[in-house]
């Protein structure tokens, strides 16, 4: 059990917050983490788009070999991916509060533009606490 | 600081010369305050009862709640649109000063109000002490729901005071950029300390700081200076 990394994506694809939290993935420079966000972001538009049944919210979680990708799309088009081990049961509650911390600590302040990568030391604090804690349990 | 006019810090909000009393007057200047045209809206609605908020009971929203995350956003949006009309961070944290001097003035009257209205023998704050703990704890209770941690006094300057807040709520989710580390949101509350000073008959100079510990990194110390004319009168009356 394990997490990651964490990934926020704006509306139009672009990456604005990346973390590591945990060794287990291949590390990766920005540009390529660019990439990999703007070909999700893609992937997820197409998959919103496959359901035979109507309108669908798109691909949740995808699942390789060794890891687990859940995503979390938000109302405002924000998406927010998790990156966890197999045996990772509370991707989904952990997105829901990093969602919460989202709303909080970046929407919540004035320095912070919309769409505009994250640079906010009390959101960083808040997924530190956040996923830092459910790491040792 | 030009400390002749009885309340300089009024004006800067308008580069226009118009003597502070205008200010104060929300009929002076309309563009400033948008008054709604409540007869209009009442005329309106003819079967509607509601009453006109300006008559309605003040004791009304006395213990009612206000959603944190609204004024969150609200904040946020009030220091964003200020940050776009000035040139500095001294320019903002004064309009953010004149912002919450506003609502001291206003906050003193309804305090002030709801305490002593109903009381046979209603008093006001006349020692500096007894005001500075009023606004340590009832001020801060009436507007942040809670009272403020500390109060100290500074052993270099016999005219400064300390207010200290561990926690403030209108900073809690503001996370202020490096580059702009010495801007205190808490400018606002400065603001509000400096008006509620001002109309109690201490003239004073408000400002907030921020002092972090590590256990709360968003302690924030609100410093009121003096002035001179207080320092002397206390000597008086003691």
């Amino acid at each position: 059990m394990a997490i990651f990394g964490l990934w926020v994506i704006n509306k139009a694809g672009g990456l604005v917050y990346q973390r590591n939290f945990a060794d287990g993935l291949a590390q990766l420079t920005s540009n390529e983490y660019l990439v990999l966000a703007g070909t999700l972001h893609g992937i997820h538009a197409i998959t919103s788009r496959l359901s035979p049944m109507g309108s669908s919210s798109g691909a949740q979680v995808i699942e390789g070999e060794s890891f687990k990708m859940t995503i979390l799309l938000t109302v405002t088009g924000t998406k927010f991916v998790l990156l966890t081990s197999l045996a990772e049961v509370s991707a989904e509650s952990t997105l829901q509060k990093v969602y919460e911390a989202f709303a909080d600590a970046v929407m919540k302040n004035p320095f912070h533009t919309p769409e505009m990568p994250i640079r906010s030391e009390g959101f960083d604090t808040r997924i530190t606490a956040l996923i830092g804690s459910s790491q040792t349990s | 600081m030009a400390y002749a006019q009885p309340h300089p810090r009024l004006s800067v909000l308008s580069n226009t010369s118009q003597s502070s009393i205008d200010h104060l007057s929300p009929t002076a200047s309309s563009t400033r305050f948008s008054l709604p045209s409540a007869p209009s809206v009442v005329s309106n609605k003819p079967s509607a009862p509601r009453p006109n908020i300006y008559d309605r009971n003040l004791n009304k929203t006395r213990v009612s709640e206000v959603s944190a995350s609204a004024f969150s956003f609200l904040f946020s949006e009030i220091v964003q649109y200020t940050q776009k009309r000035v040139s500095g961070i001294n320019d903002l944290e004064r309009r953010l000063n004149t912002l919450g001097y506003r609502i001291g003035t206003r906050v003193l009257e309804l305090m002030v109000w709801r305490a002593e209205s109903s009381s046979k023998t209603p008093k006001r704050e006349i020692r500096f002490l007894p005001a500075l703990m009023l606004i340590h704890t009832q001020v801060w209770k009436a507007v942040f729901g809670k009272a403020a941690d500390a109060i100290e006094k500074s052993v270099e300057n016999a005219d400064e005071y300390m207010i200290i807040d561990n926690d403030p709520p209108i900073e809690r989710h503001i996370s202020v950029p490096r580059d702009m580390s010495q801007l205190s949101c808490s400018s606002f509350t400065a603001g509000i300390v400096e008006a509620v000073m001002d109309c109690l008959g201490f003239p004073a100079r408000v400002t907030a700081h921020n002092t972090p510990t590590t256990q709360f990194p968003s302690r924030t110390t609100i410093l009121i200076k003096l002035e001179k004319s207080v320092l002397d009168r206390e000597e008086l009356l003691k």
